[in-house]
């Protein structure tokens, strides 16, 4: 892995104002995405993963959301680092597809269907690269035999409702890396595909982005896909960032209560288990601003310190004897689940502006 | 528990027949949603029933609740032949099945009250006394867990899994014996799911229900099931009980849907032996000759392409349709990839995190 960073987003926070009232959807959200990485975001349905990550590049609806802190410095390839967020939108526009490609979940409303799946790679290549005329033909031809269609020059000319889900998403594909980003945003891509398309997806995403270096942010709420493609892993509830570290380092130490409930829900398939475990209750509303944690209305360890103050980021795995940000696991509870003990109310949370997250070893 | 079927499907067949032509329609051909699907459920237990999307699942749940009317075949209940009757005497069998079904937003009217949707099975039943009625809707949202004071309010008050429940005690209304499960867990989050698959195995254990429970979910099928079946283009491929399932696939389409289930461990996630199958489901307007799956297969030999696999049971209470399982030289290719499979799959088993979870468990 390289230690370059790509996308450095510290403090974001976004709010949706509505009828009744402010949806805190997105509070202080940090995090670093280095060259060639994959981050895993995961988080039930209203935790914030997908509005975080929209917001990065203000494809959210403006009003009624609206950004009301933080900072995303992209620092591409070749190019000055920028923060997203203060970029005007015609510059945005150039960035969006061609820096930083994006897999939706639903491959039919993102694709025109007017439009045959040829044309609308080829549009991608001829915006943002110099190419013109009939070579951006021949590159949509390139890409749609990259990502796995079979017969690409004959596909060409067909219209998305003539492909699959599984090939549709693959168009998708063919489109995000068009111009050879440097991160790829897939948001769900596989929840609307069947299991054997999906591990399909999986594994051409996962060779495309490894072959040309691409930082991919993979969205999704299955614990098991991510778990496959992820270098680092991020957990998210009620629009906070509650655990993050190395992936495998997450799954087999989990710290954070809502993670161990999250991989305690899962049934194994290799394994026989008498009882799920439940998480009881649903997720918060957020409407209200954050003053305390939002997980402590459902969790088994709470104490009075988590109804009155919202959780900072904590290392997770802090032993004397080693590094504590070895790992760089880090989560956001008052209960140190690693010394199965309360935090003292003097150790103080990680300074997000200094730390850098994912880093090994 | 007795050993006689309580639910016995014979060759169920469901057509639906692709018309064309405005003012004098025609029959150009049909999709063959189901085609002679066989099977039993035994009395409190749980048949799982798994396949990708398009491959008839729901279909053979509906039409063994005749919501459709089979194209052929038969659907036994407790030894009553149900595709055989009038619709009077489909109404008196109707409490004795019920469905659950997956997606809770369009199955509950949003204008009424919770306990008018609850009541609303008994009501179409003849019950007219309205205080039996509401002790028995208070009855029943305290089974599925539910507040009583729930009853007044309206399905867009709740959450997904809240609105799961609620279809659940409308299902349950009747004192059903055997209950369709289509998909219940499919929408929901995952901390959601678990705890709705919870309350439906709690529930069987204590009313004593047989389910039909229908899932594209491997592994939850696997946690619910006393046996599985998995179909293809509306046909059964494997069947068999869970365990042996799990441990012994042999057909080599449920190989390949074992090995892409991701499997929530890292480690095993990315080292495992997978099965990536080339293509897509084919239509089931025009099936393949043969063996449905011979265009997929990675085994298919001539014979697939045109003579149609029957089930063999091949192990004890194990039946496979696949020519090639037992075939000398192909059979001991697919066992080799069974094991492969297999072995990475129980290497996830083996090796937990360090979770001291037992503590976790605040839901009721």
């Amino acid at each position: 892995m390289t230690g370059d960073t790509v996308l450095q987003v510290r403090n974001l926070a976004v709010e949706f104002d509505s009828i009744d009232g402010t949806v805190h959807a997105v509070n202080n959200v940090s995090f670093d995405l280095k060259r060639g990485q994959t981050l895993g975001v995961v988080g039930e349905s209203g935790s914030g993963k997908s509005v975080s990550m929209m917001s990065l590049l203000r494809l959210i609806a403006e009003p009624p959301g609206k950004i009301t802190s933080g900072s995303a410095v992209f620092l591409p390839r070749n190019g000055e680092p920028v923060d997203l967020l203060q970029l005007p939108k015609r510059w945005l526009a150039r960035i969006r597809g061609d820096r930083i490609g994006f897999v939706f979940q639903d491959p039919m409303s993102s694709l025109n269907p007017l439009m045959t799946v040829g044309e609308q790679i080829a549009e991608s290549v001829r915006k943002h690269t110099e190419l013109q005329g009939s070579v951006c033909r021949d590159r949509a031809v390139e890409l749609l035999e990259h990502v796995g269609i079979p017969g690409a020059a004959e596909r060409y000319n067909n219209y998305p409702h003539q492909f699959s889900g599984g090939m549709r998403q693959r168009v998708m594909i063919a489109i995000a890396i068009a111009c050879n980003p440097d991160i790829i945003i897939a948001d769900e891509p596989t929840t609307a595909l069947d299991v054997t398309v999906q591990a399909e997806i999986v594994d051409r995403m996962q060779k495309l982005t490894k072959e040309l270096s691409i930082s991919v942010i993979w969205i999704s709420h299955d614990l098991g896909v991510v778990a496959g493609i992820a270098d680092v892993l991020m957990v998210m509830y009620g629009g906070s960032v509650v655990e993050r570290g190395e992936i495998s380092r997450v799954y087999s130490h989990p710290r954070h209560p809502y993670t161990i409930g999250l991989l305690g829900a899962l049934p194994k398939l290799g394994a026989a288990q008498k009882r799920l475990v439940n998480i009881g209750g649903s997720p918060p509303s957020l409407f209200s601003p954050p003053r305390q944690c939002a997980f402590a209305a459902r969790c088994p360890w709470v104490f009075d310190r988590c109804k009155a103050e919202r959780p900072p980021l904590f290392f997770a795995t802090g032993s004397h004897s080693e590094d504590p940000s070895a790992h760089g696991h880090v989560t956001a509870c008052f209960y140190d689940l690693e010394k199965d003990r309360r935090r003292d109310p003097d150790e103080t949370g990680i300074d997000v502006t200094a730390f850098e997250v994912g880093q090994q070893g | 528990m007795i050993d006689r079927p309580y639910v016995r499907v014979d060759e169920l067949t469901q057509h639906f027949p692709i018309k064309r032509g405005v003012v004098i329609s025609r029959k150009v051909g049909a999709v063959k949603a189901v085609d002679g699907v066989s099977f039993t459920i035994r009395s409190g237990e749980t048949l799982g029933l798994v396949g990708e999307s398009g491959c008839g699942k729901s279909t053979t749940g509906r039409s063994i609740l005749r919501l459709y009317r089979p194209t052929s075949g038969r659907v036994l209940l407790d030894d009553v032949d149900i595709t055989a009757l009038k619709p009077d005497e489909l109404r008196e069998m109707r409490p004795k099945m019920q469905m659950i079904f997956q997606d809770s937003y369009s199955s509950l009217n949003p204008r009424h009250s919770v306990a008018k949707i609850v009541a609303e099975p008994m009501v179409i039943q003849g019950e007219k006394d309205g205080t039996k009625l509401r002790h028995r809707v208070q009855e029943l949202l305290d089974l599925v867990g539910l507040d009583a004071d729930h009853a007044k309010r309206f399905p867009h008050e709740f959450s997904g899994g809240q609105r799961q429940r609620i279809g659940i005690a409308r299902a349950l209304a009747l004192n059903p014996s055997f209950v369709v499960c289509d998909e219940p867990i499919s929408a929901l989050d995952v901390s959601i799911q678990a705890q709705v698959v919870n309350l439906l195995a709690a529930l069987q254990r204590e009313l004593g229900l047989t389910y039909l429970f229908i899932a594209h979910d491997l592994s939850m099928v696997r946690h619910i099931s006393h046996r599985i079946a998995v179909m293809y283009l509306g046909r059964i491929m494997e069947q068999a009980d869970y365990d042996e399932l799990f441990r012994m696939p042999m057909h080599p389409y449920t190989q390949s849907l074992m090995s892409a289930v991701p499997i929530p461990e890292p480690s095993v996630e990315k080292a495992r032996t997978r099965m990536i199958l080339k293509g897509d489901v084919p239509s089931p307007a025009r099936p393949p000759s043969g063996c449905v799956f011979h265009t997929r297969c990675p085994f298919a030999t001539e014979r697939c392409s045109f003579e149609v696999p029957e089930p063999r049971e091949i192990r004890d209470r194990h039946a496979v349709a696949c020519h090639n399982v037992d075939d000398v030289f192909v059979g001991s290719q697919i066992e080799a990839q069974r094991s492969a499979i297999v072995e990475s799959l129980e290497s996830a088993a083996g090796e937990g995190p360090d979770r001291a979870f037992a503590s976790m468990d605040t839901g009721a």
